[in-house]
């Protein structure tokens, strides 16, 4: 067996001739390192797929950025049959919805506002949906469903019929037409608080896996709900979908602060899953670093061992002229090699475990609970942080190996 | 003196070297040595052991500095070099050849010879693979070449040795003991080999020896007693 023929440094040949020597050492300690990397991947990975699941529902049936008229007045929609004393007073205070001002004028600014993609006027409401002797009470979103269908990919949830509003023509959810036992091309009559009355035509059932949800919202055509709530050509506020969710509440703010308006992100709205995202990245966090350092003791203690082995070849090297940096050089060399190797292995290995999970983690209703996402950036800070791994842990090996007295050391 | 300078491989001015300086064991083995060693000459160092010839050896050899005292390698003050210049001057201008073989196992002996080398060029390249098999094959092993240490004899491997030492043509090849290990013809040998070297490259050799009829066959012989020199008949006075 003779010298790799390219021009290899010197040092790099003894570092991979000394690992290749030990090879069931160095075997180990790469499986060791593939398996702390797998560890460290895997559970980034799979946070990364949970979390990404959880957002995704959340902004399932949820817009990223919510615009409303200035302060607060729009609250009583949501809360009115909360308790009886918040509806009491939300009552008194608001009489009537209001709309947002001039929000003709409004929309095509926040269309040009930076990281903002799509935009759309929704009218919202409450009311009551009353069939035969049945009544149950609802939220009316009068929408412009292409526009709304942008901003909310609301049509995927559609079991049965299709998300069409144009006059008559609304949507409703699966457990409100089971309340009033109807199917899609019945009617339902509608009347609100603001003295509306009219008949809507049942044109797609959707269920988004929420039972609150699929009893109370109604989706019907802008014009109808308008006039279902006397808010004829207003709308009560402005759903927004950005391009980057995670920047939602930085770009709330700063059309809140240009336009005056009350703006409200998905992130401000969900506070408390993204309170569980931190304190689940954190407890990651901690998990990693003490598998980092688990490997990096394990590298380094392989090296340390290796050091001692070849402490005469480390005297007869440095008697041939090589310097202690040199030798230094040889074992940071083997401590980088042996990061890589690992983080290389585990790709492959690390790929199967997040795959197999995916396939068995599963819904309720089978579907996966999470999509694997195999970010090559991900891999890359693996092999990165590997290298940086391995070579620190090499550090204080390579520098006793750098101090061996030669003459000693070649004594043995 | 500024001739003898040029001509001199070596020169050692009041070298002293204590051992555990500091601590209550300290003890001073090499007691102001005073020597020069010519271009090409071929010496021979001998005494009793425990004399301090190997100290002696590894302090020439720059794997040591002196406790006080200098050390001049063709001319230069090697007290003034830093690790990194030393451990080049130590690879360029010095060859060792010890009792053991101190082949690296792992290599084969064609990259045994090649190590100083790559070690002091950083890479590989075609001219030291076409030296290192010259080598070789002077010491009559071009058939060995890529074998490794372990599958040699005692002498093939001190062969081996001696064409590493060799192999960055140095100055000066200090041999400690090389026949020491071997029997009498395979010594013989070793000993005519580098007679050979001497006489064909004009390398200077420093040969620690016990074997009083080698010695004799040296130009020169230098006794160490008690870290001392007490005869040195070819030295300078
Ligand atoms: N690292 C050391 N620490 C302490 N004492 C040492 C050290 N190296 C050598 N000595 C001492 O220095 C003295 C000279 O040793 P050295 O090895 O130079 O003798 P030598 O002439 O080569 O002997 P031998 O013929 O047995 O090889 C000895 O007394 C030895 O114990
Ligand atoms: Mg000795």
């Amino acid at each position: 067996m003779s010298l790799p023929k390219a021009m290899m440094p010197t040092t790099w040949i003894l570092a991979l001739r000394f690992l290749k020597e030990r090879r069931f050492q160095s075997a180990l300690i790469i499986l060791g390192v593939t398996a702390g990397v797998a560890v460290v991947l895997t559970i980034t990975e799979l946070m990364g797929g949970l979390q990404g699941n959880l957002v995704a529902r959340v902004l399932g049936v949820q817009a990223h950025i919510v615009v409303k008229p200035a302060e607060d007045d729009t609250r009583l929609v949501r809360d009115r049959d909360e308790n009886v004393s918040i509806a009491a007073r939300v009552e008194k205070r608001a009489q009537r919805l209001r709309s947002i001002d001039q929000w003709e004028s409004a929309l095509p600014l926040l269309e040009r506002a930076p990281g903002v993609v799509a935009t759309a006027p929704v009218v919202q409401g409450a009311g009551f949906a009353v069939r035969g002797a049945a009544s149950r009470p609802v939220v009316l979103f009068g929408v412009e469903a292409e526009r709304y269908l942008r901003v909310i990919h609301f049509d995927r949830f559609i079991v049965s019929g299709q998300f069409r509003v144009a006059a008559n023509d609304s949507v409703v959810g699966i457990e409100l037409a089971k309340d009033l036992g109807a199917s899609i091309g019945d009617r339902i009559r509608i009347t609100t608080a603001e003295g509306g009355n009219d008949t809507i035509s049942i044109a797609g059932i959707f269920d988004v896996g929420s039972r609150d949800l699929n009893r109370r919202w109604i989706f019907a055509s802008q014009r109808m709900a308008q006039s279902l709530l006397n808010l004829q050509g207003g709308i009560t506020n402005i759903d927004l979908a950005v391009a980057d969710i995670f920047e939602s509440e930085r770009i709330a703010r700063s059309i809140a602060n240009s336009a005056g308006l009350t703006v409200e992100s998905w992130m401000a709205t969900n506070t408390q899953t993204l309170a569980a995202f931190a304190n689940q990245n954190m407890t990651t966090r901690v998990i990693r670093g003490f598998v980092v350092i688990i490997v990096a003791l394990g590298i380094a203690s392989v090296l340390v061992v290796s050091v001692v082995q070849k402490q005469k070849e480390i005297g007869i090297l440095r008697a041939m002229g090589a310097s202690s940096q040199s030798i230094m050089r040889i074992f940071l060399i083997q401590g980088g090699i042996v990061g890589i190797a690992g983080a290389i292995a585990r790709s492959a290995l690390g790929a199967l475990i997040v795959y197999a999970l995916s396939r068995s983690l599963r819904n309720v209703n089978g579907s996966a609970l999470f999509a694997p996402e195999f970010a090559f950036s991900t891999f890359a800070s693996a092999i990165g942080l590997a290298l940086a791994v391995g070579v620190l842990a090499a550090v204080a090996p390579a520098r006793r190996a750098s101090l061996l007295d030669p003459v000693a050391a070649i004594r043995g | 003196m500024a001739s003898d300078q040029v001509e001199a491989v070596l020169r050692l001015e009041g070298v002293r070297k204590s051992y555990g300086v500091g601590t209550p064991v300290e003890a001073e083995v090499l007691h102001g040595i005073e020597l020069v060693v010519r271009n090409g000459s071929f010496d021979a160092l001998t005494g009793p052991s425990g004399s301090g010839k190997s100290t002696l050896l590894n302090l020439i050899g720059l794997l040591e500095r002196p406790t006080s005292g200098n050390v001049y390698v063709q001319g230069e003050n090697t007290a003034i070099l830093d690790d990194a210049r030393l451990a080049a001057m130590r690879g360029r201008a010095i060859g060792f050849v010890f009792q053991f073989h101190h082949l690296i196992p792992v290599f084969s002996a064609l990259e045994n010879v090649m190590m100083p080398m790559l070690l002091d060029r950083g890479r590989r390249d075609a001219e030291m693979e076409e030296r290192a098999r010259a080598l070789l094959s002077d010491v009559g092993l071009a058939q060995a070449i890529g074998k490794k240490p372990a599958e040699l004899s005692g002498g093939m491997q001190q062969r081996v040795a001696i064409a590493r030492a060799l192999s960055m043509r140095p100055a000066l090849v200090l041999a400690d003991e090389p026949t020491g290990n071997l029997d009498t013809k395979t010594a013989n040998e070793i000993f005519d080999l580098l007679r050979q070297f001497n006489e064909r490259y004009g390398t200077a050799f420093l040969v620690v020896t016990h074997d009083a009829r080698l010695a004799a066959r040296c130009d020169r012989n230098i006794a160490l007693v008690d870290g001392r020199i007490v005869r040195d008949p070819g030295g300078t006075p």
